[in-house]
């Protein structure tokens, strides 16, 4: 199993519900807690898994504003586990999540320096690092509803942007939106096969505009409309 | 990269330290005359071991968690740092017999030879594998040459000799002609690195934020980073030193390390020469701070950075 996660960038329209939603599941789960460090002061710091930027595409008029939530991409080639010195870092034989053992970890750093995606955030608190679980304290709790063995994140996006699943089985949901609308991953250039992947906006439409009149008859035509709309 | 000072000590230090160790038993195996006195010996070993201890203890200040220090020996078959502390512990019991089999007895005896090889070994692989901590990570360019662990060896080497020439010469009233050369070539070997690893940063490379966002095809710009206050990524990986300010400590940094350092050295006073180290240790701390502060990660892209 490949397990991961699809972001829609066309739909999502970066309300932060999924990282806040991480944050409360997290902060009880089995890395818990997620710390903060001055959370009502004026310079809050604390550890999340998932943070979301937004981005402006091209220039106006064909510009875009897309939001981009990023969190670990569950690399299968994570130099975070092969630099940590510890063994805290591992990535899960039997479905490919990377974990961080808070048993172990030491507070080096050098995972997060060896991480492109900014994914791993040292806790103040804790001293230890912290990085998306991918859920793997619901994931497979057999409690649970079937449909609601899901990351917090995805279950709780309202645009349902985020997708769960097995990148490994070519008819799961998440390999066939990563098919069909040419699901992309971030900075391939570096090597870490990351298995996140991000579809890219749709190309929708051109909204049409028109032109102003703006002869003397022009402005006096619309100038008389308005008049006598009154 | 913010660059924290615990780990800038630790390398010059521990820099200076190794490359002090190593041209030590290199010349007092190889038969240098001036090497074979046991007062020398014994001062330089004790301060190359006091500079390199001194530097891991003031590396594990930088861990946010020490009480798990222990388990980074673990992982030796995949990670640098575990190397590096694998070695750096390994290379204490050899160095100290070599030191205590060296003060035993004034001829070398195979005792000392065989310790005194493996101690030299252990310690040019420890320098090697802190600089491959660096040299290995992807995400940053300015790191990810072959150029960095060079730097690292050439200037551990060029810090230990300036060290070497400076005990040898108090202890014994002069300093050796030939340790003196020695030093004046590694001060300008040392000054060449360190400028084609500069000009080799200058030029852009790498990832952008169009790699990195995926939009490879317009112009992307940052419009929201998602927070209103500093976080761990934007302290880690967001340092930014204006331009002018790093001119200057590169100025700075030549000057220190280098220049004056190899003009000191010129001179046969012993005096001079203990000036001469301690400013280049100084000027090895400012190159370390640029080491660090020129250094920029990826993550940057995702805040808005065009390219690094
Ligand atoms: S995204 Fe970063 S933390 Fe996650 S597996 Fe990849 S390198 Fe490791
Ligand atoms: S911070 Fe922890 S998990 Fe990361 S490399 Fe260091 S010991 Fe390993």
């Amino acid at each position: 199993m490949k397990l991961g996660l699809v972001v829609d960038l066309d739909t999502c329209v970066g309300c932060h519900g999924c990282a806040t939603a991480c944050k409360q599941w997290n902060t009880s789960g089995t890395i818990g807690p997620l710390s903060d460090e001055n959370p009502y002061g004026r310079d809050p710091n604390g550890a999340w898994l998932n943070r979301i930027r937004t981005y402006e595409v091209d220039d106006s008029p064909n510009s875009k504003t897309v939001n981009m939530p990023l969190s670990c991409m569950h690399c299968e080639d994570a130099a975070c586990v092969t630099v940590c010195p510890t063994g805290a870092s591992y990535k899960r034989e039997e479905d490919g999540i990377v974990l961080v053992d808070q048993d172990k970890c030491m507070g080096c750093n050098l995972c997060s320096w060896a991480c492109p995606y900014g994914a791993r955030e040292l806790d103040p608190d804790q001293g230890t690092m912290k990085k998306c679980t991918l859920c793997v304290d619901r994931i497979y709790d057999e409690k649970l509803p079937e449909q609601e063995r899901k990351p917090a994140c995805v279950l709780t996006c309202p645009t349902k942007s985020r997708l769960f699943g097995d990148f490994d089985d070519p008819d799961s949901e998440v390999s066939v939106a990563v098919r069909e609308r040419s699901g992309k991953a971030l900075m391939p250039e570096l090597g870490y096969n990351p298995t996140n992947k991000y579809l890219p906006p749709r190309n929708k439409a051109v909204v049409q505009t028109y032109e102003v009149d703006k002869s003397v008859i022009g402005t006096l035509k619309s100038w008389a409309n308005r008049v006598i709309a009154r | 990269m913010h660059p924290a000072f615990s780990v800038l000590i630790f390398t010059v230090a521990s820099g200076a330290g190794y490359g002090l160790l190593a041209l030590l038993i290199m010349g007092h195996l190889m038969g240098m005359t001036q090497l074979q006195d046991n007062t020398v010996v014994l001062t330089a070993g004790s301060l190359s071991l006091a500079l390199i201890t001194g530097g891991l203890l003031t590396s594990t200040l930088h861990l946010a968690n020490p009480k798990n220090a222990w388990r980074a020996f673990s992982r030796f078959k995949t990670s640098w740092l575990s190397r590096e502390a694998v070695f750096a512990i390994l290379v204490y019991p050899f160095a100290l017999t070599y030191l205590l089999s060296s003060w035993a007895s004034e001829e070398l005896n195979l005792l000392t030879q065989l310790a005194g090889i493996l101690t030299l070994i252990l310690s040019m692989m420890t320098l090697f594998c802190t600089s491959m901590i660096y040299a290995s990570l992807k995400t940053i360019r300015q790191w990810n040459t072959s150029l960095t662990p060079l730097n690292y060896l050439v200037l551990g080497l060029m810090s230990g000799s300036l060290l070497l020439v400076t005990v040898q010469g108090l202890v014994q009233g002069s300093a050796a002609q030939s340790l003196q050369s020695l030093a004046l070539l590694l001060v300008v070997l040392g000054a060449s690195v360190k400028l084609i690893y500069l000009f080799w940063i200058g030029k852009p490379a790498g990832s952008t934020i169009n790699t990195a966002t995926g939009f490879t095809q317009a112009k992307v710009r940052l419009l929201d980073a998602g927070h209103t206050a500093d976080t761990f990524l934007t302290n880690e990986f967001g340092y930014e030193a204006g331009a002018d300010k790093l001119l200057r400590l590169r100025a700075a940094m030549l000057v220190l390390a280098f220049v004056v350092p190899f003009i000191l050295m010129t001179l046969t006073s012993t005096v001079m020469m203990l000036i001469a180290a301690l400013l280049a240790l100084a000027g090895l701390l400012v190159e370390r701070w640029l080491f660090f502060a020129e250094a920029r990660h990826v993550v940057r892209l995702f805040h808005g950075d065009q390219a690094t």
